[in-house]
């Protein structure tokens, strides 16, 4: 049973074909990498999923429901979280309060989950500074920690692994493989060897059309997939 | 002391002295701060949705009116008395917050701006337009006979300073109530990152909806107190510059503090009032201090406290 799908999910920019009539399924637990060269469509099409924009044309549907015409509050509510490519945090509040605000949303008790959370990403010393104090790779790890404080279903993780230390990436792997089966991930990744660690599977985009989806060993030996994308990042 | 034993302290030390000050203050200040309540009350509705939310709206006045002119309207042509007006006053704001907030709030920064100067301009003109009622710029005067409340009478030195601190106590602890709740921090969270707020499951429109509201609700509490205790309900209210008041009150005083606001009415209406008894050309002096205060004090007097003293504060 698909947790996610979309049917010809398509997104135009005046010219420019974003996304372009995606067919996409992604099975409950299953920990899903999304890859592809730069400007493939990949932030785009998890836009579309979570509602930061509205497709052109297709469909999503999330746990049966058709949910392409809910506005974005809406679909999180549903159970999605959305971590930020571009880091977003609530800069100038504390690290907890950053967390706070995504436990209470859903009625949580911010005094006892927040810790909890924070302790997951390594922040729990962090707790009282201002989240925009916090070096980069921190806020990385506070919008993880905000993510997972949400108790998401599916849990959309965009580029998590930039500027994360070697052992912060390690932890973040060791993270995501324990969320699984309760949570479904959805994680767009540049690293490729966090993409082999973590993933169960892989879909490959490229032009914002799929390219390749299958195990990840197989992906990586698929020639299309080596002349498009991961042949270019070896080179 | 706990930091929230701290913050329930100062504030109600404030409310304390400024109830303790009505036995021992001159006749000429007396009367004073008992205006400075009633306007900081229409500047602590304008923080909660600009200092706050982070929405800056250029159209308080019309809610001010709405609050003025729902209670005077109400007692000059229907003979009502003070207290039925006086909510009468007040869900004039709510209503009329709700309707042009719903509009409004489809355009965000300048166009925000815009939106609400024009509906508040579109106010003022409609007092204007139907003057037979209204008596435009004229206005109209409460008489004293009708002035009064629970044996109260609000023409009266004492009284009026004893409602105008009854009035202020109630819209500074419950803008201080709401900030502490979570609807409050949500508030704060569109301010500091609306697009993070909403991709944690929060209805933006809503809670700036609501803040709207509020704001509105609070502001024309004021303008309703104002046009009772001092007996005169006129369309200049509604006219812009008592739109731009309350923002540089809240400016002055610390945008997003739960004091600023009385601290910046508090102050401006004092400066105004020193500097012309030294020269006609007081605006200079008032100009020179704001802008020194733009420079050197950007967060306002309380937001600097915070900054630099007592992180603590709301």
């Amino acid at each position: 049973m698909s947790l996610l799908s979309t049917q010809g999910l398509t997104k135009a920019f005046g010219g420019l074909t974003a996304v372009s009539d995606v067919d996409f399924e992604l099975p409950q637990g299953e920990i899903r990498a999304l890859i592809g060269p730069n400007g493939a469509g990949k932030t785009t099409f998890v836009g579309l999923l979570c509602g930061r924009m509205a497709p052109s044309a297709g469909t999503v549907r999330f746990d049966g429901q058709d949910i392409s015409r809910l506005a974005a509050h809406e679909r999180i509510r549903l159970g999605i979280a959305y971590t930020f490519q571009i880091t977003s945090v609530f800069a100038r509040l504390s690290a907890h309060e950053n967390v706070a605000l995504a436990v209470r949303r859903r009625g949580g008790d911010a005094v006892r989950e927040v810790p909890e959370a924070l302790q997951r990403v390594g922040l729990r010393d962090r707790a009282g500074d201002l989240a925009g104090d916090l070096s980069y790779g921190h806020q990385r790890l506070l919008e993880i920690a905000m993510g997972l404080a949400q108790k998401p279903r599916l849990l959309i993780l965009d580029e998590p692994t930039q500027g994360l230390a070697d052992s912060e990436i390690d932890a973040f792997c060791a993270l995501v493989r324990g969320l699984a089966p309760e949570t479904t991930v959805l994680l767009i990744e540049h690293n490729m060897s966090v993409v082999m660690r973590v993933a169960q599977k892989i879909t490959v985009l490229n032009f914002g059309a799929v390219l390749a989806e299958g195990a990840p060993e197989v992906v990586q030996a698929d020639p299309a997939v080596q002349a498009a994308y991961l042949g270019g990042v070896e080179a | 002391m706990s930091e929230a034993g701290k913050v329930w302290a100062l504030h109600l030390g404030l409310l304390g002295l400024l109830f303790a000050l009505q036995f021992v203050l001159p006749a000429y200040h007396h009367g004073n701060l008992a205006r400075v309540m009633v306007l900081a009350s229409f500047a602590v509705g304008y923080n909660l949705m600009f200092g706050y939310t982070g929405l800056l709206s250029l159209g308080h006045a019309m809610f001010f009116a709405a609050g003025m002119y729902g209670m005077g309207l109400a007692m000059r042509h229907l003979g009502w008395t003070p207290g039925p007006a006086l909510i009468a006053g007040v869900l004039s704001g709510v209503v009329l917050a709700l309707v042009v907030g719903a509009l409004a709030l489809r355009t965000v920064g300048v166009g925000f701006m815009i939106v609400t100067l024009m509906f508040a301009q579109a106010v003022y003109l409609v007092a204007l337009y139907f003057g037979e009622w209204t008596r435009g710029d004229e206005g109209f005067v409460i008489q004293q006979a009708e002035r009064v409340m629970m044996g109260l009478d609000l023409s009266q030195p004492g009284p009026r300073y004893f409602v105008a601190f009854v009035l202020f106590s109630a819209c500074m602890l419950l803008s201080l109530r709401v900030m502490q709740s979570g609807f409050g921090k949500v508030l704060i969270a569109i301010r500091e990152n609306e697009e993070r707020a909403r991709m944690l499951g929060y209805n933006v429109f809503r809670h700036k909806l609501g803040a709207v509201a509020l704001s509105g609700g609070i502001a024309a509490a004021a303008g309703a107190f104002y046009g009772l205790l001092f007996g005169y309900v006129g369309a200049t209210f509604a006219t812009t510059q008592y739109s731009i008041l309350p923002l540089l009150w809240v400016l002055l005083g610390g945008a997003g503090t739960i004091l600023g606001p009385f601290v910046g009415t508090l102050f401006a209406f004092y400066l105004i009032d020193i500097s012309s008894g030294f020269t006609t050309a007081h605006m200079l002096v008032v100009g020179v201090v704001l802008v020194a205060l733009a420079l050197f004090a950007r967060q306002g007097i309380v937001g600097e406290l915070r900054a630099r003293l007592w992180r603590w504060l709301p």
